[in-house]
């Protein structure tokens, strides 16, 4: 496999695979670039412009990119929080051994099959709705006020519903981990006078660096484009209480027809998830190596 | 200090019952080896005595206290297990300080003790890096040195050279002897192989199936086996078993011969040996090891003669015991006849 003519065999037949995929990445980004520097509004057609890199200013100085830049931001630490932690606990609980551990692993795996739209739609409608939602059942049956958790707290409501999805992810992967770990390292720490605490903080915990790393950096990928569960709940509201990045996007391109500018927010995300990953990478890809 | 009992131990999984009632003593000091074939038991019973199993019924008592329901940190013994079972995040310094650390020492003092584990254990330049970085026999070192540092009552191995390189595995076994000797400390260390528990131990005790076979000093297992497990199990190559005409001679069911009790005539036939065709011959250089196919369908048995021995494959020899008391005699049950 390593002689030179392999190698060269090995880089022709890789090549149509490879060309493929950057043709892939590259026509559409380059389409994006080129319409970003356009006006382009669908409400005028046949009026496209080069209008240099003004889409971009519109795009940047609007508040509502700020806001939606925090927005983004917290919804994907927040979700990565809860996900994370839970994860862990709840791999823990699973890690137990118990009667029909079988069933309740699929159980908690449950969640990540469901559509996100589908599982946005049931909590909107069958837990958060203030008149007819389960919370609100909760909520009035200790004769207390009903909280109306889409329009008041419109981003914690999603960071709820996303982390549900992503909490099966999370607690797969960890539990896998953890499950891999060599029982006679917890064996040697119980002998050498470990608490369970001390157990799990010291043997456990940095056995888990490396899943928790993966978990962070796929979960970051897909976190950063969150998009139906607004959709379906708030609709980015009210205001821009919810509206992320991917949203913004939407908003600009299909709801103002402004592909102009809704291309030049895209390659902002772009950029922006660059550096998110720029600086996971310089944080915690370290844990990856070995 | 370092005596610990062991009374009417019995150990089940379930419905099956691992270990029947057992009794044992060791005492402050000794070098003991768990020995036998793979299941028999002997992991189970240095689990149960470190407490990372619990005992079905019966006490373990350790240095007069019973500790049957004690947490295995409060026993006071220490394990070095198989796979080593170092912390892979930690360096070896950390993972060689982790138990005193637990026990919540001054770190100048978890300082010193490490400084001092580490320089019995040729350990020094090597505190600062990971696991993964060692050899196989610095890992076992390092596992040794976390155990040494708590000062056990008793030191526990779990077959801890089953991972090493044969050669380095005999310099293992000079390095834990050594280490016996210098800290007097009781050791209990469990292994299948028969080298070793010669080798090392002041008493072995020989499981099967969860039973106790024989306890006893190496030489005492070599010389008088109980049975005919123990008999075939301690000796290396195996002892030759007999059977039928050859045995009812001797008045028993079976008999056993070790091949270095037996001498090799060529050609000539005496009325007391037995005579043969050559198998495979192994040489090792100072001893010849020849398989013996015997006449008449009687089986095969092993002779070891010096390195020099002109036989070879094929030729017909007579062997015999060196001399009768060196024949260990079997009854019907297996048990050896004095």
């Amino acid at each position: 496999m390593a002689t030179a003519h392999s190698r060269t065999a090995a880089r022709f037949m890789i090549a149509p695979a490879v060309l493929l995929l950057l043709a892939w990445m590259i026509i559409p980004l380059s389409m994006t670039l080129y319409f970003s520097t356009l006006r382009y509004n669908l409400l005028m057609p046949g009026m496209e412009d080069f209008i240099g890199f003004d889409n971009y200013s519109y795009f940047l100085t609007d508040p509502a990119f700020f806001a939606a830049l925090t927005n983004t931001l917290l919804l994907v630490g927040g979700v990565l929080l809860i996900t994370v932690i839970g994860g862990i606990l709840l791999a823990l609980l699973l890690d137990q051994p118990m009667f029909g551990q079988g069933i309740v692993r699929i159980l908690v795996i449950a969640p990540f099959f469901v559509m996100p739209t589908v599982s946005a739609l049931v909590w909107k409608n069958m837990f958060m709705n203030p008149v007819n939602g389960l919370f609100a059942f909760l909520t009035k049956a200790v004769g207390l006020q009903p909280f109306d958790f889409l329009s008041h707290a419109p981003l914690t409501s999603i960071i709820i519903m996303v982390a549900w999805q992503w909490l099966p992810f999370a607690t797969l992967i960890l539990l896998t981990a953890m499950q891999s770990l060599d029982s006679e390292q917890i064996e040697a720490a119980e002998m050498d006078g470990a608490g369970a605490f001390a157990r799990f903080f010291h043997i456990v915990l940095p056995h888990l660096t490396r899943a928790i790393t993966v978990v962070v950096l796929i979960q970051t990928i897909f976190l950063l484009s969150v998009f139906a569960e607004i959709l379906v709940t708030t609709n980015g509201g009210p205001g821009t209480a919810s509206t992320n990045i991917t949203y913004l996007v939407y908003a600009q391109s299909l709801l103002q027809f402004d592909v102009g500018s809704g291309s030049a927010g895209g390659i902002v995300a772009v950029i922006l998830a660059n550096i998110v990953a720029i600086f996971l990478m310089r944080m915690i890809g370290k844990n990856l190596d070995i | 200090m370092g005596q610990i009992k062991l009374e009417k131990v019995t150990k089940a999984f379930g419905n099956t019952q691992v270990i029947p009632p057992l009794d044992l003593e060791i005492e402050d000091g000794e070098f003991v080896v768990f020995v036998g074939p793979s299941g028999c038991g002997k992991s189970t019973l240095l689990r149960l005595i470190a407490g990372l199993e619990d005992v079905t019924s019966g006490d373990i008592v350790i240095d007069g206290t019973n500790a049957t329901a004690l947490p295995p940190a409060r026993r006071r013994l220490a394990m070095v297990f198989q796979s080593y079972a170092l912390y892979p995040h930690m360096s070896v310094k950390k993972n060689i300080a982790f138990p005193l650390k637990m026990a919540k020492m001054p770190e100048d003092k978890i300082e010193e003790k490490v400084k001092n584990a580490a320089h019995i254990l040729n350990l020094t330049d090597y505190l600062e890096r990971r696991p993964g970085q060692l050899s196989g026999g610095q890992r076992q070192r390092v596992a040794i040195g976390r155990a040494i540092v708590r000062e056990p009552a008793a030191f526990l191995f779990d077959e801890p050279l089953s991972n090493l390189d044969a050669a380095l595995r005999v310099n293992m076994r000079l390095e834990i002897s050594e280490l016996h000797q210098s800290l007097k400390t009781t050791m209990i260390y469990v292994t299948h192989d028969q080298v070793e528990a010669m080798t090392m131990a002041d008493k072995i005790v020989v499981l099967r199936a969860g039973n106790i076979e024989q306890v006893g000093s190496p030489l005492d297992l070599y010389r008088s086996p109980n049975n005919l497990f123990v008999a075939g199990f301690i000796g290396s190559p195996k002892m030759n078993f007999l059977e039928g005409e050859d045995a009812a001679k001797h008045g028993a069911h079976t008999i056993g011969v070790r091949p270095e009790h037996l001498r090799v005539i060529h050609g000539a036939t005496t009325s007391s040996g037995w005579t043969g065709t050559v198998g495979v011959i192994e040489h090792l250089g100072s001893d010849t090891f020849m398989h013996v196919h015997l006449d008449g369908d009687r089986g095969t048995i092993t002779v070891r003669a010096d390195g020099d021995n002109p036989a070879k494959v094929n030729d017909k020899i007579t062997v015999e015991a060196l001399s009768e008391d060196r024949i260990y005699r079997f009854d019907k049950g297996g048990m050896a006849i004095r």
